[in-house]
């Protein structure tokens, strides 16, 4: 038993997708209640997880990025609420002077009377989207995105090989960017009109970008990117088929679904047809790539607690929703100090537990081999 | 191994063929060099070993190139990955993911091996190339020299028996350049891989060479022994410069085979030229305790030194040493946390760009990041606007430093050689009493770089104080009047160039490795030299 334990807890790097199905999980959490406690309890377990268990990966530092984000909507959310109106509910707390539209723009309302009730209800709002907001920067801070693209099916390879290059772009334009605009000065700075100045660093900027992508398909064709391998034409051509066939059967099913003219046999048994045929065509694409992963991520019993954990988030609210809605969704008629029962928050704190029951990242800070 | 027969190269709308019939057959286990100027074409021949050349740079391809018996004609470049290996000249530019071991394993995961023959390669080939310390590092924080072995490493996981690298060593510092070589002559030793290599710096490549290709730059190519094609093609490193002058036979081609054949020269030479002497006149820069840092890494610690007018200084030291951060710190435009820059009593890094470039000029790594129009003459009209000059003052300036240059052709299908002089040119239109120079020797071939050394002197008669950074040795035996060694932001030896390079057993050039400290180049051994008493 002992034995086993010490090789869970041994370092590791999570599969990406077990820390994306928490986040999910806890997002889908957020999104079923308006309680602040609760919401505030579901931020609190988030960062308590993320500090716990993120790497020094530049992704992980963009954290901070989204609590940033987090407060901002909040901000905004309650700020409109006095620019745009809120005079719903009866407890008046400010009543700033109407200013008139032309009948055009009738339905909007700038300023005049505030009341605590359309406030409350703009935090809460706020609050509700930071927290989901906050969950997705979690899943970015502990997953690296890269990875992620990675345990995509196989037949996805090349759209994945794809996204990542080209999210690798970002960085490298923003370093051009720095290079040029530091070299503009060396000409003396920008002299005259704005555009010319924007002019004169978009298209060095530019020509670098091109340069290097070139320099990059050069070196992955060479490198065996996108090789044929033996799969024969024929092979070729039927997935193909399957594929077109599968989508556009996808397509007039889901159509036949959201019409109610079209006949019902072109509706539910179009779309599943459609979708095994495509599926079909996905299999096969799949089967034919020759090609490998180096050291892949595994699911673990690790990553099935870790999702499991979120799920469980998840449905603990799905389940209170039900037999206790106004726990959840605080009264804005009247107004009173928003409850919390205890079986929402334990199914929230039940999110904390990948914070113990994970094994360290492999790179810590301190412990990144230099 | 490689099999080149009757081939002819065209780019798509030239009249004249960058190839032209060219022919030559490799085999297994030799390293060839592959030499020649700028645009003789020889990351052409590169590129048509595996297919690059047309499939993807377009073009028309006669005749055959066939590796291990597999045709160009037939197959992609993609069908050649598990035969040819290609490092780029930028491998930086090359690398697919983000981390070591991840780009080591791409190739492999492109062939289809099976995950126990990945992991096994990985570690093998992180051992054979000296870089299992990196396997976790961001490709993006490596230096140049480790940057370029992971490149190297990236293909070799593949296993293939040909290795084909286009300038692996222009961008590193001398001993990683090295390191970078030691590593190929291995592989060539131990594994029987067959090494093509293009590189304008012949002088380290040359010893580790079966083999040479020397493209004429008309599409013909010379092919042999090395001591043979360099007998009688105009460009080569200063040790066989030397050979040629002394008449040595057969020709040296490293430091040891020359000192044997050097005693009868090594006499008839006169007592070494005195050093000039030290300027008496006040410095036109003074900088002290200049600090750069970013973040928690020092990159310039408390340096000082002055700069003379009509004095050529060079800055050398390893990759990362500081030389970029300490001229940018200069000049005024680069962060500078701490210390002074007096340039005739102002401090160019207070003022307005405008005026700081006025007194300090700098041309940045990167030369073509300054151009950004499409005409060359719209280049030289922009500069005389931002310098407040004569129209025409840049042009002028061109026409002295590189006559000749099309008004109307693209900034961007200059040589090298040609758009470091407009840059150049640019900045010399404001009349800075100081040039700074980063990292020009980049690409530039033997012609380029001697037409460079001349610019530079001609700067420093002027009265110019000119500071070159660079990792090229020979160039700067050629050009400098003092050097500056950096390491770790600090400066760790600062004298005249003999004294400095002469002594050194990492910055020697090669006449001094021969000769003795007291030669650096051999117009140095000519000049003392009387005609005669050869």
């Amino acid at each position: 038993m002992r034995s086993r334990s010490a090789g869970y807890f041994l370092p590791r790097d999570l599969h990406p997708g077990a820390w994306w199905v928490w986040t999910l999980g806890l997002a889908v959490a957020a999104s079923r209640t308006t309680n602040p406690w609760l919401l505030l309890t579901i931020i609190a377990v988030v960062c308590h997880v993320v500090i716990a268990r993120r790497t020094e990966a530049p992704w992980a530092m963009a954290f901070r990025v989204y609590l940033v984000l987090g407060a901002v909507i909040i901000t905004f959310r309650v700020f409109f609420r006095f620019v745009f109106g809120g005079a719903e509910g009866s407890t008046i707390i400010l009543d700033l002077p109407e200013i008139p539209l032309p009948a055009w723009a009738a339905g909007i309302r700038l300023f005049g009377a505030v009341s605590a009730e359309s406030l409350l209800g703009g935090l809460y709002d706020g609050l509700r989207l930071a927290a989901m907001v906050i969950c997705l920067g979690a899943g970015n801070a502990l997953a690296n995105p890269k990875r992620l693209l990675k345990a995509m099916p196989p037949a996805l390879y090349e759209v994945g090989t794809a996204v990542i290059v080209a999210l690798s772009v970002f960085p490298q334009l923003a370093e051009s960017v720095l290079r040029v605009r530091q070299a503009r000065r060396l000409r003396g700075g920008t002299r005259g009109k704005r555009m010319h100045g924007l002019r004169t660093i978009v298209i060095p900027v530019l020509e670098d970008a091109l340069d290097r992508s070139l320099a990059l398909a050069a070196s992955m064709d060479s490198r065996g990117y996108g090789r044929a391998g033996t799969a024969a034409p024929r092979a070729r051509f039927v997935t193909g088929t399957l594929m077109i066939v599968g989508l556009g059967g996808v397509c007039v099913g889901v159509y036949a679904t959201l019409d109610g003219s079209t006949p019902r046999f072109l509706a539910l048994p179009v779309l599943l047809a459609g979708l095994a045929t495509a599926l079909a065509g996905f299999r096969l694409a799949g089967r034919r790539v020759h090609r490998t992963r180096y050291r892949p991520d595994r699911w673990r019993l690790a990553e099935a607690v870790t999702a499991g954990s979120g799920i469980a988030v998840a449905l603990a609210l799905f389940a209170t929703s039900s037999v206790d809605p106004t726990n959840l969704n605080p009264s804005l008629i009247e107004l009173s100090w928003p409850l919390l029962s205890w079986e929402p928050l334990l199914g929230v704190l039940a999110g904390t537990l990948p914070a113990f029951l994970t094994p360290q990242p492999e790179h810590l800070p301190g412990r990144v081999p230099s | 191994m490689i099999e080149l027969t009757g081939v002819s190269f065209w780019y798509h709308g030239q009249a004249e063929p960058v190839l032209a019939n060219v022919g030559a057959t490799i085999g297994e286990g030799e390293l060839v060099l592959v030499a020649g100027r700028t645009g003789a074409g020889k990351s052409t021949l590169l590129g048509t070993v595996n297919g690059l050349v047309p499939h993807f740079t377009g073009g028309h391809l006669e005749g055959r190139v066939a590796v291990a018996g597999a045709d160009t004609a037939s197959h992609p470049p993609r069908e050649f990955a598990h035969l040819v290996g290609v490092v780029g000249q930028d491998p930086l530019a090359g690398f697919v993911t983000d981390t070591v071991e991840e780009e080591l394993a791409y190739g492999m995961e492109q062939l289809g091996l099976s995950p126990p023959v990945m992991r096994r390669r990985v570690e093998e080939t992180l051992d054979l190339l000296g870089i299992a310390d990196l396997r976790h590092r961001a490709l993006r924080q490596l230096s140049g020299g480790q940057q370029q072995r992971v490149a190297i490493g990236s293909v070799l996981t593949m296993h293939p028996p040909v290795l084909v690298l286009d300038e692996p060593t222009s961008a590193l510092d001398p001993t990683a350049a090295e390191d970078v070589l030691a590593t190929l002559a291995r592989l060539v030793h131990d594994l029987g891989t067959t090494v093509l290599l293009a590189e304008h710096r012949m002088e380290r490549v040359v010893p580790f060479a079966d083999r040479m290709l020397y493209l004429a730059g008309n599409g013909t190519l010379v092919d042999g022994p090395p001591a043979a094609v360099l007998r009688d093609m105009p460009i080569g490193p200063p040790i066989v410069a030397l050979g040629r002058f002394a008449g040595w036979e057969p020709l040296p081609l490293s430091v040891r085979e020359a000192r044997r054949q050097a005693g009868p020269l090594r006499e008839a030479l006169p007592a070494p030229p005195g050093d000039p002497a030290d300027p008496v006149v006040a410095p036109v820069l003074t900088g002290r305790n200049i600090v750069v840092r970013y973040g928690s890494t020092v990159a310039v610690r408390e340096v000082s030194l002055d700069l003379h007018g009509s004095t050529v200084l060079a800055l050398m030291g390893r990759n990362g040493s500081g030389k970029s951060s300490l001229l940018w710190a200069l000049q005024g435009s680069g962060p500078r946390q701490g210390g002074t820059v007096a340039v005739a009593g102002s401090d160019p890094g207070r003022l307005p760009s405008a005026q700081a470039r006025a007194l300090v000029g700098l041309v940045p790594q990167t030369a073509g990041d300054l151009l950004y129009l499409s005409r060359v003459a719209d280049e030289c009209a922009a500069a005389d606007r931002e310098s407040q000059a004569a129209p025409g003052a840049c042009r002028d300036v061109l026409d002295r430093l590189a006559p000749g240059i099309d008004p109307d052709a693209h900034p961007r299908d200059l040589s090298e050689g040609q758009r470091l002089a407009l840059v150049l040119a640019v900045q010399l239109t404001a009349a800075p009493p100081i040039m700074l120079l980063d990292e020009p020797t980049r690409g530039l071939d033997y012609d380029a770089k001697s037409a460079l050394a001349t610019t530079i002197a001609v700067l420093a008669a002027e009265g110019r104080a000119v500071v070159v950074a660079t990792h090229d040795v020979e160039f700067v035996a050629a050009v400098a009047d003092r050097v500056m060694v950096m390491a770790e932001g600090e400066i760790v030896a600062d004298g005249p160039a003999r004294e400095v390079l002469g002594g050194s057993p990492a910055f020697a050039p090669q006449v001094a490795k021969i000769l003795g400290p007291d030669w650096l180049t051999v117009a140095d051994v000519r000049a003392a030299l009387p005609q005669e008493a050869r």
